[in-house]
């Protein structure tokens, strides 16, 4: 979706003020701590992907996404999710009491959380899909806009690029927001800065983003 | 409650109660267990960050073959040689900057970055500026860190939509000739590591 998290190329947001990275905590506030903690613990109980929980922050009114801090988004997210999935009740939300409970689940503890930690969630597939591209390549991205997820930002859509390497088959991002963890061939692609920014663009300077063979057609 | 979307005029709720709200419910709820939240925030406040990846880079820096090895699979290489592994450094890929070409990494759908390497992002990486600029004007963001590219230096932007996690390999100080891996290491910067300054010169550590 063209959405308000879609910021690649966006203008008028200020400057980047960064703080200094020897004065930087991880968190900046305890309740920081509680959301990061809250959101991973609870998708460790699996009932959605990666590409779901960005969709769910992705789909807030542009308006919160861009006011709101970044565990905000999380927190937003999150609780979309709980309820669209049927953990937690609107109502539960709203009035923050537990109408029984979820049953189902196992809460895992603190050596089951470090174990999920570590194990991670490689997306990388055993697939025989031959690829439909080499390095070097020149290929254009499809011109798309979909209401739904995509990792195809817009700032790239239409434009030509080359392939520089292949990632392998990989679960399509698209796709596993809605549930199909189906897998396709990944590409990091070059583009020139020129071809996507106009002949005001540093000439030897480039961007490097990673699409999925559905992103791609031949230019 | 967060807004559905039509009305911006009353105050957005305190994100401190409603997390704290939503934490008392879900554990009521049993679907989540109080020991896996402080091992988690434990983790990445106090040990998955950025001295990970400094001891990746240092080892790079005098071993040919490690870097080499990396640039291939680098998330096979470092869980073999320093055990980071896990979550969102499954896919790393290690970009090398030399004196042709200065990387620097973004995500600007999202926030993705490799975690078990540098640990969690700093406000800046996940900020709507930085995300909205670093690849239409590398430069300019660069130099409100205090880096100023070169014009024969070409500059990569990796801009991270999939699960692969960039990991940038500073160039080395001059003046480290000798130097071993653990002096190194105290050369090499979170923000060296994403691409927005160059890793520290030695007067500026103590030795």
């Amino acid at each position: 979706m063209n959405g308000p998290h879609d910021l690649g190329g966006q203008h008028g947001l200020g400057a980047v003020d960064p703080e200094a990275e020897s004065e930087e905590p991880v968190f900046h506030a305890p309740w920081e701590r509680r959301a990061f903690a809250v959101t991973l613990a609870t998708g460790f109980l699996g009932q959605w992907n990666i590409d779901e929980s960005r969709y769910a922050r992705e789909r807030q009114h542009p308006v919160n996404y861009l006011r709101n801090s970044y565990y905000e988004n999380w927190l937003s997210g999150l609780e979309t999710l709980l309820v669209e999935k049927g953990m937690i009740t609107a109502e539960e939300l709203e009035n923050g009491k537990a109408d029984g409970s979820a049953g189902r689940f196992e809460a895992p503890d603190a050596d089951g959380a470090m174990k999920i930690l570590s194990r991670g969630g490689p997306t990388s597939m055993d697939d025989n899909l031959a690829p439909g591209f080499a390095p070097g390549d020149k290929v254009r991205v499809v011109n798309d806009h979909p209401l739904a997820h995509t990792r195809a930002p817009r700032y790239i859509r239409g434009r030509v690029g080359t392939i520089d390497r292949q990632h392998g088959v990989h679960v399509f991002a698209d796709a596993n927001a809605k549930g199909d963890g189906r897998g396709e061939h990944l590409y990091s692609v070059r583009f020139e800065a020129h071809e996507l920014w106009g002949p005001s663009a540093a000439g030897r300077d480039a961007v490097y983003v990673d699409l999925w063979e559905p992103h791609l057609e031949q230019p | 409650m967060p807004h559905d979307g039509h009305d911006f005029t009353e105050p957005p709720p305190d994100p401190a109660l409603r997390v704290k709200a939503l934490e008392s419910l879900l554990i009521e709820k049993g679907l989540i267990d109080p020991s896996a939240l402080d091992v988690l925030i434990d983790t990445y406040e106090h040990k998955v960050g950025p001295r990970n990846g400094a001891r990746v880079v240092a080892r790079a820096w005098v071993d040919d073959d490690f870097r080499a090895a990396i640039k291939e699979d680098c998330s096979a290489v470092i869980k073999r040689e320093f055990g980071f592994e896990g979550r969102q450094g499954e896919h790393i890929v290690a970009v090398e900057n030399t004196p042709d070409v200065h990387n620097v990494v973004v995500c600007t759908l999202c926030s993705c970055y490799p975690w078990t390497v540098l640990g969690l992002p700093p406000v800046w990486y996940k900020s709507a500026p930085y995300r909205s600029r670093v690849v239409q004007d590398p430069r300019g963001v660069l130099s409100e860190f205090g880096t100023e590219i070169p014009e024969t230096q070409e500059i990569r932007v990796w801009d991270s939509t999939s699960e692969m996690r960039y990991l940038v390999i500073p160039e080395r100080p001059a003046g480290t000739d000798g130097w071993s891996e653990e002096q190194l290491a105290n050369l090499v910067t979170r923000n060296s590591m994403v691409g927005v300054e160059p890793a520290k010169a030695p007067a500026e550590v103590s030795q």
